[in-house]
């Protein structure tokens, strides 16, 4: 391995020897703070490495893995989340009690799963990232070992399965068609005749991918998974692995994606579909996990118009959004967090009626990244769906444009409805809620970068233009 | 980089308001007081000084990167028109503190903070010359204003936030997708891409698409201003808000719905709007005729008032689509004279709900001998609302209607029947509520009261017997957008040109050619 390889693999090398070196020591000292500090140093070291990455990419790690400026920035935003999620944990999980120290290894093991789909340009990585990812988030998600938690761990690994299955199929369907498993070698004949093999084995990749994205028609599991899983985990659901398929899926389809082919306008269906449904679905929940499992799928309705744009100006708008987003649904699933209390999440939506009141700061942050995914002024959420409808309107994809813009305006109603029940007056006026001060640290800090992207973008935007420069071709 | 303080200073003003709260029930409204006191007197200094320094076509103009990657800066500029609106915004602003003084219990600090932040948006809407900027203060201005009807409103509050919000929003969006589209037309057309308003007038694009990207602007204006249908939202929106947020509504948001046809929608789309002016027109006339009739039929007093505004604001749409000097200036007018009458109305029938925690007409009337000082406030702002003479909202709707006549008066006739559909409704309400059988007593305006009340007559009586200067200033105006606005002559719309002559408005001897 060549000095450049091992500086460009750093990031991953050190994740995954700090998953297994926590392995080993948990053997025989099992301090919850002392593992939560030890994953969170984990992820800044990680972090540290990808300036050192950087200065080596962009060079391909065998043929399995390339690691460029957009691998690169999506690590990073990765291990950011994954560290303020690490964060929100230790104040979730509390106590000094030892069984949480498999909950960190396994959060380690899907970021790194979620680096690896970065990066990976080859269906074997692909697979392997995706493996690593979900199987990890399986036991996140039942973690907590309750009845709704261990239905939605079965939940999620049924549907792991059976879209992994698919995939291997699109994958093998496409390698006949092709000869090769590399995503370059499919790109000769992306384009031009793939012919019904290709076209199908794409198609089934895109059912596979479109399980873990959980668009329209492959949505049916999110509210009852994101429900059922704490809350944090909820968080890395909604947010790094999808935008890690996200990522691979646009390195696969880079350059396929034509207007009028049958793939497009089947991506164009999914997109409009997940769009409305969604938000559409929101609309009648009671419960602010199940709320923000249907604004998801409309936010990744959203972010397939970018994606279906396909461009460098497209691919720059993905990464922004993907930020914007993160920030904002770790946020309102952080809010969610910290005001939870021994293994059950608040997550009925009445009992935040009079919040504003015992918590006034909690409530502000909530109201923010709620505004923030509605798409308003002064918050990341605007600038993300600015540049999502201009990548759309770059492309002259009106129809989807449109689309974005009228089922937003639905989506109005739930967050409103939301922020309204956190200002009303509660008649039953309780104390204040005790919020763990790790919680609180990640909260403000996920404020602050809400606000700062929302009003001076301008750093941000360098960095995904940057990063999003080698998918012009 | 005074326009940026323009505009900060009642964000700075809010959040001391808010941090202030717990010092005391009335520090909140001293310190925004001081900030939108300041605030106007710089309007004052910048109108006073205007002659002086208006070289350009700016008054004066600050103009910064801030999102250079694409295109975006913080451009500010104001001319006349802005001045003036600018001008309204803090003078209702402080009239909005005055009037929630005593009714505004719960949560001081927060009510101020949004009082602030909306002026601040509707400021920043009014000074952007920068197509992104505008949709940001343009979006800025709704949550705090949603929060103000949502939290602090009447008893129908949360069904009619809501519906404020999604009905502005909507229009809105489509404004987003259309400033976008209007972006990448201009940047492949020229190789600039930019959002700057002066870069993007006279961008060469299909009729079709001119006409589309007019219509989209139209949608999120019109929503605003409120043209008939979309209307439904106001009567909600202005009945169930607290006294401060209806004058900010009705006063102020207005107005950014006349101020957006004007400088954006027509200058950016003259020959689609050209040929949209006939519906226009149509929807205005509907407006004018079917918000006065659907006023007399109210029974509840903010509704009412509600309803007016509907019907008076008919008139700007009226005088912008007209396009020319004589009813710009009209639309102009009424725009100011309508915010200022029409939110000491609101401020009235605030006060007595304060008084008497109902709104309803029919348990009203013969408040004049317990209350003459607001009953004769209350007959001077009826008559100012019916366009009596020496008033500043006849000078508005006279020169609309002489100024549609030009152009279509078939327009002008049904519109003019308004004016005596307002003049029933207005004498009715005071008829309702100052006469008859004495029902029950109501305490009389206080001192804060009645000084509001004085300055807001003393505006519509100065802009009704001397309306010179204020004309003079849109006058300006008028004169850039004609030159920015006018096309090629083989599109034939020389029709949207203003003409050349400079009238001259003066009451001994009426409208004079110059």
């Amino acid at each position: 391995m060549s000095p450049a390889e091992f500086s460009a693999l750093l990031p991953l090398l050190i994740l995954a020897a700090s998953a297994a070196l926590l392995t080993a020591v948990a053997g025989f000292y099992r301090n919850h703070g002392f593992v939560a500090g030890f994953t969170m140093a984990a992820f800044v070291l990680s972090f540290a490495s990808l300036f050192f990455a950087k200065s080596a990419a962009p060079v391909a790690v065998t043929p399995l893995l390339l690691v460029d400026d957009f691998a690169l920035f999506f690590m990073g935003l990765t291990f950011a989340a994954s560290f303020v999620l690490t964060l929100l944990s230790y104040g979730y999980n509390g106590g000094a009690e030892g069984r949480h120290t498999e909950y960190y290894i396994l959060l380690m093991l899907s970021a790194l799963g979620a680096a690896v789909l970065a990066a990976s340009r080859h269906f074997a990585s692909f697979f392997l990232g995706l493996e690593t990812l979900s199987v990890s988030l399986f036991g996140l998600v039942a973690y907590m070992r309750t009845a709704r938690g261990n239905e939605a761990g079965l939940k999620y690994l049924v549907l792991a399965g059976a879209s992994s299955a698919f995939l291997v199929f699109g994958m093998a369907l496409v390698y006949a068609a092709t000869g090769s498993m590399e995503f370059s070698g499919t790109g000769a004949l992306k384009g031009a005749e793939g012919g019904a093999v290709m076209t199908a084995g794409m198609a089934m990749i895109i059912a596979g991918a479109g399980f873990k994205l959980a668009v329209v028609p492959f949505h049916g599991w999110t509210p009852d998974v994101y429900e059922g899983a704490p809350a944090p985990v909820g968080a890395f659901v909604a947010s790094v692995s999808k935008g890690a398929v996200i990522v691979v899926l646009m390195r696969l389809m880079s350059g396929a994606l034509l207007p009028g082919r049958p793939l497009f306008i089947f991506l164009t269906v999914v997109a409009v579909a997940s769009m409305f449904a969604g938000n559409l679905l929101a609309l009648f929940q009671e419960n602010v996990k199940r709320v923000l499992a249907y604004s998801s799928i409309a936010h990744l309705g959203y972010l397939l118009v970018a994606f279906l744009a396909s461009g460098t100006f497209a691919a720059g708008a993905v990464a922004f959004y993907l930020a914007a987003y993160f920030v904002s649904i770790i946020g309102a699933f952080g809010v969610v967090t910290v005001l939870s209390k021994n293994g059950s999440d608040m997550e009925k939506l009445e009992s935040y009626r009079g919040l504003a009141r015992r918590n006034p700061l909690v409530a502000a942050i909530f109201t923010a990244m709620f505004l923030s995914l509605a798409g308003i002024p002064l918050t990341a959420g605007f600038v993300g769906k600015f540049y999502l409808v201009a990548a759309g309107a770059a492309s002259s994809m009106w129809l989807l444009v449109l689309s974005l813009a009228l089922s937003s305006v639905i989506g109005f109603y739930y967050y409103l409805r939301i922020i309204l029940v956190l200002f009303a007056p509660d008649p039953e006026q309780g104390p204040p809620e005790f919020i763990h001060p790790a919680g609180s640290a990640a909260l403000i800090a996920l404020f602050a970068v809400l606000l700062f992207l929302g009003v001076y973008p301008g750093p941000l935007l360098s960095l995904v233009g940057a990063a999003a420069a080698g998918f012009g071709q | 980089m005074i326009l940026v303080w323009i505009v900060m200073l009642p964000i700075i003003g809010g959040l001391i308001a808010r941090l202030s709260g717990r010092f005391g029930r009335t520090f909140p409204a001293w310190v925004c007081l001081g900030a939108l006191a300041i605030d106007i007197a710089l309007a004052v200094g910048l109108w006073l000084g205007a002659g002086a320094n208006a070289r350009g076509a700016w008054i004066v103009e600050t103009k910064m990167p801030w999102i250079p990657q694409l295109g975006i800066s913080v451009h500010l500029a104001m001319d006349g028109l802005s001045l003036v609106l600018v001008a309204l915004t803090f003078f209702l602003g402080i009239c909005a503190v005055v009037s929630s003084w005593t009714e505004v219990k719960e949560r001081v600090g927060f009510f101020h903070l949004n009082l602030m932040l909306t002026l601040a948006g509707i400021t920043g809407a009014f000074l952007a010359m920068d197509l992104f900027l505008f949709y940001f203060f343009w979006e800025l201005m709704l949550i705090p204003m949603f929060l103000l009807i949502a939290l602090w409103g009447h008893e129908n509050r949360r069904y009619a936030s809501i519906k404020f919000f999604i009905f502005t929003q909507a229009g809105s969006l489509l404004m987003l997708v259309a400033i976008l589209a209007l972006f990448f037309i201009h940047g492949r057309a020229t190789g600039e891409y930019t959002f700057s308003y002066g870069a993007l007038l006279g961008t060469p694009m299909g009729y079709t698409t001119e006409l589309l990207l007019m219509l989209a602007f139209f949608a999120a204006f019109a929503v605003k201003l409120p043209a008939f249908p979309v209307h439904t939202w106001l009567p909600d929106a202005h009945t169930e808000a607290p006294t401060a947020g209806s004058v900010i509504l009705a006063g102020l948001l207005l107005k950014t719905g006349g101020y957006g046809l004007i400088r954006f929608v027509i200058p950016l789309f003259p020959e689609a709007s050209f040929n949209f002016a006939p519906i226009a027109f149509a929807l205005a006339v509907v407006g004018i005729v079917y918000g006065a009739v659907l006023a007399f039929g109210q029974t509840d007093l903010k509704r009412l008032i509600a309803y007016t505004s509907v019907s008076h604001m008919g008139f700007v749409l009226l005088g912008v689509y007209a396009w020319n000097e004589l009813a710009l200036q009209g639309a102009l007018v009424q725009m100011v004279c309508h915010g200022v009458s029409t939110g000491a109305l609101f401020m009235i029938a605030g006060s007595l709900q304060e008084r008497l925690h109902s709104r309803d007409l029919s348990g009203m009337g013969g408040f004049w001998t317990s209350a003459p000082k607001m009953g004769a406030v209350m007959l001077v702002f009826a008559l100012a609302s019916l366009g009596l003479p020496g008033l500043g909202n006849f000078v508005g709707e006279f020169l609309v209607l002489i100024g549609v006549f030009s152009v279509s008066p078939e327009a002008a006739v049904f519109a003019a029947s308004g004016l005596v559909l307002s003049a029933i409704y207005s004498l009715w309400i005071v008829q309702r509520v100052f006469h008859g059988p004495q029902k029950i007593t109501v305490a009389d305006f206080r001192g804060h009261e009645m000084a509001a009340m004085a300055s807001m007559i003393a505006v519509i009586v100065w802009l009704g017997l001397f309306p010179q200067p204020v004309l003079d200033l849109f006058g300006q105006t008028l004169k850039t957008l004609n030159v920015t606005t006018a096309r090629p002559v083989e599109t034939g719309i020389d029709k949207f040109k203003a003409g050349p002559a400079v009238y001259r408005i003066n009451l001994s001897t009426g409208v004079q050619k110059k």
